[in-house]
């Protein structure tokens, strides 16, 4: 090998070794700290899933998705009832609220650049974002629930979307915005009106990021028990089918066998937190997955 | 010489020479373009020659890529940025209010510093274009969208996977592919924003070989900060600074023997 172009190496009078100790130990202090308060943030969690699979395990059967909730102190039943009224509960919540959630965010992302408006809209997003679940109950009770004369699937329903618009707005807003500039310009210079550039250019864009937003609302709505607490109530029995009057649901029964003295009302509360659980892990990584999906393309 | 203008005027030979007579595409009347307060183009007035290829050069900020970005009305997008003066395309004024920014921009096509393909697929990304001001049967639709492929240089790398993804080319095949797109609503001028600056040497060179090909049919103005590619692929070139035309003039003069000291002055590297 030629050689002609290594110079001489000379030994410098380097620093090493002159970075004081305590410095090297505050370093290693914080990994410590970090780690430490991270597995104990895991072991909290693995706790829960833990005890929620010992406790639940048990009283899953074929019972628990065909019969409806059994009556006080009685043996034998399940949970169908409450299952399909979550389901309907949900998906109303969901479909109430994905149209509003993802035009709203794309006035903010696309139209309302710099403006007032939407600065202030957004404002009120984010509050509505962080806002106790149960006022939002309090709210629909005066709005529907006391005008209608009782309680309803749609009141639940109602209560549902509106925890869910404000997760779907920001999911939306942010996810166009990672839509580069160029590509909107680029639209616009083929002669595209600007609906069409939304439409077919950022929208697809940003599918992903939006679906998965839309999917993570779902996962955040299906497990809220306060804002139906007011609204959809409970009932041990199916819903009319006009969904008026108390609609069951997975987050209330919960709340109310795992309350109860009756042992068969407890384990049942223990596979509908099983359930509840399993469901909303699986639609996160439904989301995940369809995010990561995106990103290899 | 410095080296660079030794370089920059072997490249010359490359291009075709100028063809001062050919009639005027775009004629610029004291333009002026204001961000918000701050004046960016001062007095603007030069001609486009029809079928020419016209590089605009100059330091960064001096004004060349606001220049193209008013041919086709691009800048309204952002409501503080605005245009005064006329750009008479074809003699009509485009900065009037009464033209339809849409319907300009289907005739002044433009290609992006950055490639941008829409996330969909390299068929679509062709007929997106067309399909906006045409309905064509699918047959005539396959024709356009072959033919802007092969006019781009592109079809044989693409012939095979027109279905897929626009954005699993590569850099270079990115942007033949926006070049395809633009071509394919038979525009009558394309604005080309330093095309090149994303692209490996390789690329740069099928594109420009490109920009050759394609002035038999269209007026094409391009931004470059890369003066041996404005020498070899241009046949006049506007010299820019600070919002001011400084020069204009066809390539061969620019470089070889510029009027202005400025001029010579960012050619030959003095500064910019």
């Amino acid at each position: 090998m030629d050689t002609a172009l290594q110079g001489t190496v000379t030994a410098s009078p380097a620093p090493w070794g002159r970075v004081r100790r305590s410095r090297y130990l505050a370093d290693r202090a914080l990994k410590v700290v970090c780690a430490l308060f991270t597995i104990l943030g895991a072991v909290v969690l693995g706790w829960i899933l833990l005890m929620l699979l010992v406790e639940g395990i048990g009283g899953l059967s074929a019972d628990v998705f065909t019969h409806t909730t059994p009556g006080p102190g009685s043996q034998g039943g399940g949970i169908a009832n409450a299952l399909v009224g979550s389901l309907i509960l949900t998906t109303l919540g969901i479909v109430v609220a994905t149209p509003i959630g993802v035009l709203a965010g794309t006035y903010l992302a696309e139209y309302g650049k710099g403006s007032k408006l939407a600065e202030t809209i957004r404002f009120v997003n984010d509050i509505l974002l962080a806002a106790p679940s149960i006022l939002i109950g309090l709210f629909v009770y005066m709005l529907m629930v006391q005008p209608m004369g009782g309680y309803s699937g749609w009141a639940g329903g109602v209560a549902l979307a509106i925890i869910a618009v404000p997760v779907i707005v920001r999911t939306t807003e942010d996810m166009l915005r990672l839509v580069p500039g160029s590509l909107r310009e680029a639209g616009a210079a083929l002669g595209a009106p600007m609906s069409t550039v939304i439409i077919k250019i950022s929208w697809k864009a940003a599918r992903a990021g939006m679906v998965t937003g839309i999917l993570l609302a779902t996962a955040r709505i299906a497990g809220e028990t306060a804002p139906l607490l007011f609204t959809a109530l409970n009932n041990n029995f199916w819903f009319n089918p006009n969904l008026m009057g108390g609609v069951a649901n997975l987050p209330v029964m919960i709340y109310q066998f795992a309350l109860s003295p009756y042992e068969n009302w407890r384990e049942l509360a223990w596979a509908g937190a099983l359930i509840i659980t399993m469901s909303i892990l699986a639609l996160s990584i439904a989301a995940r997955l369809i995010l990561r999906k995106e990103k290899a393309r | 010489m410095s080296p660079i203008a030794v370089s920059a005027s072997n490249a010359i030979g490359n291009a075709a020479s100028a063809d001062v007579g050919a009639p005027v595409r775009i004629a610029v009347r004291d333009l002026n373009f204001y961000y918000g307060d701050f004046c960016s183009l001062k007095n603007i007035s030069m001609d486009f020659f029809d079928r020419q290829v016209t590089a605009l050069i100059g330091p960064s900020g001096c004004g060349k890529s606001t220049l193209l970005r008013t041919f086709n009305r691009i800048y309204s997008l952002y409501p503080e940025q605005r245009a005064e003066g006329q750009i008479l395309l074809d003699g009509q004024n485009v900065l009037s209010p009464s033209v339809d920014v849409n319907e300009l921009r289907a005739r002044v096509g433009m290609v992006f510093q950055k490639p941008t393909p829409f996330p969909m697929s390299i068929y679509d990304n062709i007929a997106f274009g067309i399909r906006l001001y045409e309905k064509l049967p699918k047959g005539e639709l396959d024709g356009r969208v072959e033919e802007a492929l092969r006019k781009a240089a592109l079809w044989d790398e693409v012939k095979d996977k027109l279905r897929q993804s626009g954005m699993g080319l590569s850099g270079g095949q990115q942007q033949r592919l926006c070049i395809a797109r633009t071509i394919a609503q038979h525009p009558e001028v394309i604005l080309l924003d330093e095309p090149t600056s994303a692209l490996d040497p390789i690329s740069t060179g099928k594109i420009e070989e490109l920009i050759e090909q394609l002035r038999s049919e269209f007026t094409i103005v391009i931004v470059t900060h890369n003066m041996q590619q404005a020498a070899r692929i241009s046949q006049f070139t506007a010299f820019m600074y600070l919002g001011e035309l400084v020069e204009f003039g066809p390539t061969t003069k620019m470089f070889m023997n510029p009027s202005k000291k400025q001029t010579q002055d960012y050619i030959t590297g003095r500064f910019g």
